[in-house]
C-alpha cells in the first residue's frame, strides 16, 4: 500500500482508543488499606508516631474489644442507631412528601421553593443549640436536628426526580385514563426513584454527621458523646475506637443503600 | 371486534402562545375507517391529533364523538406514541396490563386480556423482558399490544413507525393494517411517509404549512388487505401527495432552518 505522495506502508492499523475507562480492582483496594495500616502499626512500632497523639491500629482494636467485651459499646450504639434511624425515618417521610408536593403541583412550587431555598443553605449544626432550647437537651433537639438536616436534601432530590420523570410518561397514563393516584404511584414514584434513592446517599451521611456533632453538644450516651469524653481524656485509642465504629456505620448503611438500590432499580 | 366512534372536528383553530399552528379544521373521520394526516414539519398534525384525543385543548372549536363504543372498550381515545412511551421499570406484560390495573376488570379477566394481546402482536415469548432488552420495533408492539389492550374505539397513531428502520417499518405496516382491519377500531394516523399513507388510508387529510388548514382530501376505497406494493393506483396518490405536499415541505423546511438560525 502506497499513500499519496508518501512513503510505502506496510503495517497494521495501530489501535488507538483505550484508556478513560477506570476499572475497579478489589485486591488493590484491599491492599491499600491494609498496606496504610501496616505502615501506621510499624511507625507506631518504631516509635516514630507517638501513641498518645495518633494511638495504633493494634491499640485501636485492643479498645475496640474492651468496649466490646464490657458492654459499654452497645449501650452508646443503640442510642446512636435510636437517633439516627428515628430522625432519618422523619426528616426523609416529610421531604418526600413535601418534594413530590413541590413536584407535582403548582401551588405548592412557589411558596415550597421559597422556604426551602431560605432555609436549605444554613448549616443545621448552628441550629443545635436552638432546638435546645425549644425542644430540651434530651432526645427531642437531637431528633429533631437529624430530621431537618435529612429533609431539606430529600426535598429537593425528590422534586428534581419528580421533575426528571419524562413527562411524556404521564400524558400517557392520562391517555389511558389512569388515575391521579395510579399516576402518582406507578409512574412518578418510580421515576422519581434514581434521583431519590442517590438523595439516600447524601441524607445517610449528612445524618451521622448531624447525628455526632448533636451527640457532642448535649449527650451522655451515643458514639458522639463517647467520642468527645474520650478527646477530653485524651484517651486517643478510644476516640479512634468511636471514629471506626463511625466508619462501620457509614459503610453499613452504604451497604443497605446498595442492596435497596439493586432491588428498586433493577430495570436499569 | 370493537365498534368504532366517529369524530368530527368543528372549527377548530389552535395556537401556542402567539404561534398559530392550525385553523380552521372541521373534519368528518368516519366510524371504522382509517385516517391517515400528512402535511410538512409544523403543520399541526401531531397537535391535530392531541386535540383528537383530549391531551391538548384547542384554542377554538370542538371535537365531538358520535356512535356507541362496545362494550368492552375501557379507553375510548387510544394513543399509540411515536416514542413508545413505555415504562422502563415495568415488563412488557407489566406495561400492558398497567393501562387496565383502574379498570372494572378482575385480576384474572387483566392477565387473559393481557395474555390475549401479547400473543395478537406475537409477543407472547417476552412478556417478562424489560423494554430496554427490545428492539425499537419490538417496543412499538408493546405500543400497539397496550392500545389494544383496552379494546379501544378509537386509535390514535402519531408516527408510530418513524422510530424505526426501514425493515422494521415494513413489517410492523402490514401488522398495523391487518390488526386495524380485524378490530374494526376507527383510526387516526399522523405520517410523513407518503408510502405509509397510502397502504394504511382509507381517507387522506393534507395539510399545509403552519398554520395547518385541510388543502386537501383524498379517499382510497380499496380495502386494506388487497393493497399490493406496485399497485398503480395507489403509486398515483402517492405522486398526487408529493405534488401537494412538496412545496410546503420545502418551505416548512427553510422556515426551521432560519428559525435555528
Amino acid at each position: 500500500m502506497r499513500a499519496a505522495d508518501g512513503p510505502a506502508l506496510d503495517r497494521a492499523v495501530p489501535f488507538r482508543a483505550g484508556g478513560y475507562a477506570p476499572q475497579r480492582v478489589a485486591w488493590a483496594s484491599a491492599a491499600t488499606l491494609i498496606g496504610l495500616l501496616a505502615f501506621w502499626q510499624f511507625c507506631a512500632s518504631m516509635g516514630w508516631v507517638s501513641t498518645s497523639f495518633a494511638s495504633s491500629p493494634l491499640l485501636i482494636i485492643r479498645a475496640l474489644a474492651a468496649l466490646i467485651s464490657s458492654g459499654e459499646l452497645w449501650g452508646h450504639l443503640a442510642a446512636s442507631l435510636q437517633r439516627l434511624a428515628i430522625g432519618w425515618v422523619i426528616g426523609t417521610i416529610s421531604g418526600l412528601l413535601v418534594g413530590l408536593a413541590l413536584g407535582l403541583y403548582t401551588l405548592a412550587r412557589s411558596p415550597g421553593m421559597a422556604v426551602v431555598s431560605a432555609l436549605f443553605p444554613i448549616p443545621k449544626i448552628a441550629l443545635v443549640p436552638l432546638f435546645i432550647i425549644w425542644f430540651g437537651i434530651g432526645e427531642g433537639s437531637k431528633i429533631v436536628t437529624l430530621a431537618f438536616g435529612v429533609f431539606f436534601p430529600t426535598v429537593i432530590n425528590t422534586m428534581a426526580g419528580v421533575d426528571g420523570v419524562p413527562r411524556g410518561l404521564i400524558r400517557m397514563a392520562q391517555s389511558f385514563g389512569l388515575r391521579p393516584w395510579s399516576i402518582i404511584t406507578k409512574i412518578v414514584l418510580p421515576g422519581a426513584m434514581p434521583a431519590v434513592l442517590s438523595g439516600f446517599r447524601i441524607t445517610t451521611s449528612t445524618a451521622i454527621i448531624l447525628l455526632v456533632a448533636a451527640e457532642m453538644i448535649g449527650a451522655d450516651k451515643g458514639i458522639g458523646a463517647f467520642v468527645l469524653q474520650a478527646g477530653n481524656l485524651y484517651d486517643t485509642d478510644n476516640l479512634l475506637a468511636g471514629i471506626v465504629v463511625l466508619s462501620v456505620i457509614g459503610l453499613c448503611v452504604s451497604w443497605v443503600l446498595g442492596v435497596l438500590e439493586r432491588a428498586l432499580l433493577r430495570w436499569r | 371486534m370493537t365498534a368504532g366512534l366517529a369524530l368530527h372536528v368543528e372549527a377548530v383553530r389552535h395556537a401556542y402562545a402567539d404561534l398559530p399552528v392550525l385553523d380552521g379544521i372541521d373534519l368528518d373521520i368516519r366510524a371504522g375507517e382509517v385516517t391517515v394526516l400528512v402535511g410538512p414539519s409544523g403543520c399541526g398534525k401531531s397537535t391535530l391529533l392531541g386535540i383528537l384525543g383530549g391531551l391538548v385543548a384547542p384554542t377554538a372549536g370542538a371535537v365531538r364523538l358520535s356512535g356507541e363504543a362496545g362494550a368492552d372498550c375501557l379507553n375510548m381515545l387510544t394513543y399509540v406514541f411515536q416514542d413508545f412511551a413505555l415504562l422502563p421499570w415495568r415488563s412488557v406484560a407489566g406495561n400492558v396490563s398497567l393501562v387496565l390495573e383502574d379498570s372494572r376488570l378482575s385480576r384474572a379477566e387483566r392477565a387473559a386480556r393481557v395474555e390475549e394481546v401479547l400473543a395478537l402482536t406475537g409477543l407472547s415469548a417476552f412478556a417478562g423482558a424489560w423494554p430496554k432488552q427490545l428492539s425499537g420495533g419490538m417496543r412499538q408492539r408493546v405500543g400497539i399490544a397496550r392500545a389494544l389492550a383496552v379494546r379501544p374505539a378509537v386509535l390514535l397513531m402519531d408516527e408510530p413507525l418513524s422510530a424505526l428502520d426501514a425493515q422494521t417499518r415494513g413489517l410492523l405496516l402490514d401488522e398495523f393494517a391487518s390488526i386495524i382491519a380485524r378490530t374494526g377500531a376507527t383510526t387516526v394516523y399522523v405520517t410523513h411517509n407518503l408510502a405509509e399513507a397510502t397502504r394504511l388510508g382509507q381517507q387522506i387529510v393534507v395539510l399545509g404549512r403552519r398554520p395547518g388548514r385541510i388543502r386537501e382530501i383524498i379517499r382510497i376505497d380499496t380495502p386494506l388487505a388487497g393493497r399490493a406494493d406496485d399497485d398503480a393506483a395507489l403509486r398515483a396518490i402517492e405522486r398526487r401527495l408529493w405534488e401537494l405536499l412538496r412545496d410546503d415541505a420545502a418551505a416548512a423546511d427553510r422556515e426551521l432552518a432560519n428559525a435555528r438560525g
